[in-house]
């Protein structure tokens, strides 16, 4: 994984540094809370309900076990022991003093890490598919193109006061594990016609109050060209992007604005006009950065191994785990695990600093020191051998951490809420915590597989309730919370807005609606259709005659 | 008028805070000044955002409240659900 390197070490020493004197006058009364707050911000410190929260990014989600036992040191010391990660693929503690911020800063910074770019109207933290350098179906690791692009914005002068916050996906492969179509700006890695790899542009997605996909921008970008065309559409968006209405500012509504033709030709001009060899990247420092990312010394290895597949005759619960949270590795005679943060009635995401070093201990054991964090609130151990599977699941399982659910009924998605948060205008965990304990029977029954619950509680859309199969947003309705359902969503390739099914429920009935909607998929599916092909399929009103009782 | 009180986060942890009848900064809402008098109410504003000018606690606002009152004691239950997770904590576990 990246390293740090001495530019990278004095920004966030310097950047450390700096908000401790911040924090020093704000305490002192020397700045006043409109003065500080964007200064906070800036630092990935936010107030919510009950405490401030800080958001440590994790860029393109990947840790390494000692930066994890970092996180779970904070959480102890720091916190209440524990941690939520986010669909940006971050970590967010939520009981966090304004007094420990510098000192936590300066923990994350011992580590390689920092909250910077974690809120205000910059380039958030850059995102990727989690199977990224493992995936059999990668044309390309994205990583070292993400941590480019990390580079590059980070402390971005012209960028840092965009309109809106700035949202980028990069990923390798057809299958797309990043909700690339729903970014300000998606990049994919492409074979071009002559067999050279380049990008695919895509631009103007995002959730929120105005759900939007993606539109294709540049079908072909030569590698050398990623930052001076980003900056090219940054700048567009920069002068262009509205800033009187809140609404209005992202560049999804620009773009939508504007047309995609024009919005193209806005950007093409403008490339044009500065794309210089200053912007060019150069062959041997892309190759610099690919060699940060340089795959680990595998060992040579049979495709299929026998212990495992024994293993998995005599132990009904490790097939099953097996089934559900393996991913099939490039590398012959290993798998990506994936651990599920969704244990049945738990809170999606939420990881204690035990769970957290032990996570750590085993990726040393098992997975060459290295975790990622996965935009669907899970974790990754991408390297480990096969053989060594049945072992580390026993270490999981008795950790609360095997439940072998992913993609399928209770992986649900779900944002702090109204918990916790202070945008929230209905409770989020809860809901997913009881339709966890619901569904767990009925998946295990039916076989629920790929399927996604997204549930936010409110309009921002921090669960991408929008691109969920069933999506859930929480809302309030004359002092009480109001569930608005949509179906029909999808934040991968087939990439869709859901739509909404009819009036929302209350509290106490959107668990049985959403279990009336799955019963209704039962009845409708063929074979082993999944419910997004059904819906698709036979359109919504099969499941509003069932939810509102209609002939 | 319905009976209100006067809520805050601390500045220096963020912590939410209820004003009592002395100006002190509780933890507990119980321990809040209520009043269903518009005037008191304002009076409390008045002192909250003086606070807040001097930094101790930050964003001070009025939260409507009903009381429950039995001889031994006296409990204030916010008629908002946020206002009530504010003051109640999280309604789910935190591990």
């Amino acid at each position: 994984m990246y390293a740090y390197d001495t530019l990278d070490r004095t920004f966030v020493a310097q950047r450390t540094a700096q908000f401790r004197e911040q924090v020093r006058r704000r305490l002192a009364n020397e700045l006043s809370e409109d003065e500080f707050k964007p200064l906070r911000l800036r630092n990935g410190l936010y107030l919510q309900l009950h405490a401030y929260m800080l958001r440590v990014a994790i860029p393109y989600g990947l840790v390494s076990a000692d930066q994890l036992r970092a996180l779970a040191r904070i959480a102890r010391r720091y916190d209440r022991g524990y941690g939520h990660f986010t669909t940006r693929q971050n970590i967010q503690f939520n009981w966090i003093s304004l007094k420990d911020a510098p000192d936590i800063l300066n923990d994350l910074a011992a580590v390689e890490m920092h909250a910077v770019q974690t809120s205000g109207n910059c380039i958030r933290n850059i995102t990727t598919d989690q199977f990224a350098g493992v995936a059999a179906d990668e044309i390309e690791d994205p990583r070292p193109w993400a941590e480019i692009i990390r580079q590059w914005s980070t402390n971005h002068p012209e960028f840092s006061f965009l309109p809106r916050k700035f949202k980028v996906a990069v990923t390798g492969s057809a299958s797309d594990r990043s909700a690339m179509r729903v970014h300000d700006i998606g990049v994919r890695l492409v074979r071009g016609i002559d067999g050279a790899i380049g990008f695919e542009i895509w631009v103007g997605g995002g959730l929120g109050r105005t759900p939007m996909i993606a539109q294709l921008l540049r079908g072909f970008l030569p590698k050398e060209h990623l930052l001076g065309y980003l900056e090219a559409v940054l700048r567009v968006y920069n002068v262009e992007g509205r800033r009187d209405n809140l609404y209005k500012s992202r560049i999804k509504i620009l773009v939508s604005t504007l047309g995609i033709e024009r919005f193209r030709d806005l950007v093409e001009a403008e490339w044009t006009l500065t794309s210089g060899p200053g912007l060019r990247l150069e062959t041997a420092g892309i190759a610099r950065m690919q060699s940060h990312f340089r795959a680990p010394p595998y060992a040579d290895m049979p495709g299929r191994s026998r212990e495992f597949e024994a293993k998995r005759l005599e132990d009904s619960a490790f097939a099953r785990w097996a089934k559900a949270n393996l991913f099939p590795h490039k590398q012959p005679g290993y798998a990506a695990v994936t651990i599920s943060l969704k244990p049945i009635g738990g809170v999606p995401g939420d990881l204690t600093a035990a769970q957290m070093d032990a996570v750590a201990s085993l990726a040393d054991a098992y997975s060459l020191g290295e975790i990622r964090v996965t935009h669907r609130q899970n974790l990754v151990l991408a390297h480990v051998p096969q053989d060594r599977l049945h072992d580390l699941w026993r270490a999981l399982d008795a950790l609360d951490l095997a439940t072998p659910n992913l993609s399928r009924a209770t992986d649900i998605i779900a944002c702090p809420g109204m918990d916790y948060c202070g945008l929230a205008t209905a409770r989020s965990i809860p809901v997913a915590q009881r339709l966890s304990e619901r569904l767990a029977a009925l998946d295990e029954q039916y076989d629920l597989d790929q399927l996604s619950i997204n549930i936010s509680g409110c309009v921002n859309s921090c669960s991408h309730h929008h691109v969920g199969h069933i999506g859930i947003l929480g809302l309030e309705k004359g002092g009480a919370e109001s569930y608005q359902v949509t179906l029909g969503g999808s934040s991968a390739e087939d990439a869709a807005v859901g739509r909404i099914i009819g009036p929302g429920f209350g509290a106490e009935d959107v668990v049985d609606a959403v279990e009336t909607i799955l019963i209704t998929y039962l009845g409708q599916r063929e074979d082993s259709e999944r419910f997004l092909d059904t819906v698709r399929r036979v359109g919504q009103d099969p499941f509003r005659r069932a939810l509102y009782k209609q002939p | 008028m319905p009976r209100r009180v006067i809520t805050a986060n601390r500045l220096i942890d963020g912590v939410v805070v209820w004003r009592d009848a002395a100006g002190r900064w509780r933890e507990e809402i119980d321990r809040a000044a209520a009043s269903d008098d518009d005037k008191t109410v304002a009076r409390l504003l008045s002192g909250a955002r003086t606070d807040e000018a001097a930094g101790v606690v930050i964003g001070p606002y009025e939260v409507e409240v009903e009381v429950e009152q039995n001889t031994a004691s006296r409990r204030f239950l916010p008629t908002h659900l946020r206002e009530r997770i504010r003051a109640g904590g999280p309604t789910v576990a935190l591990h």
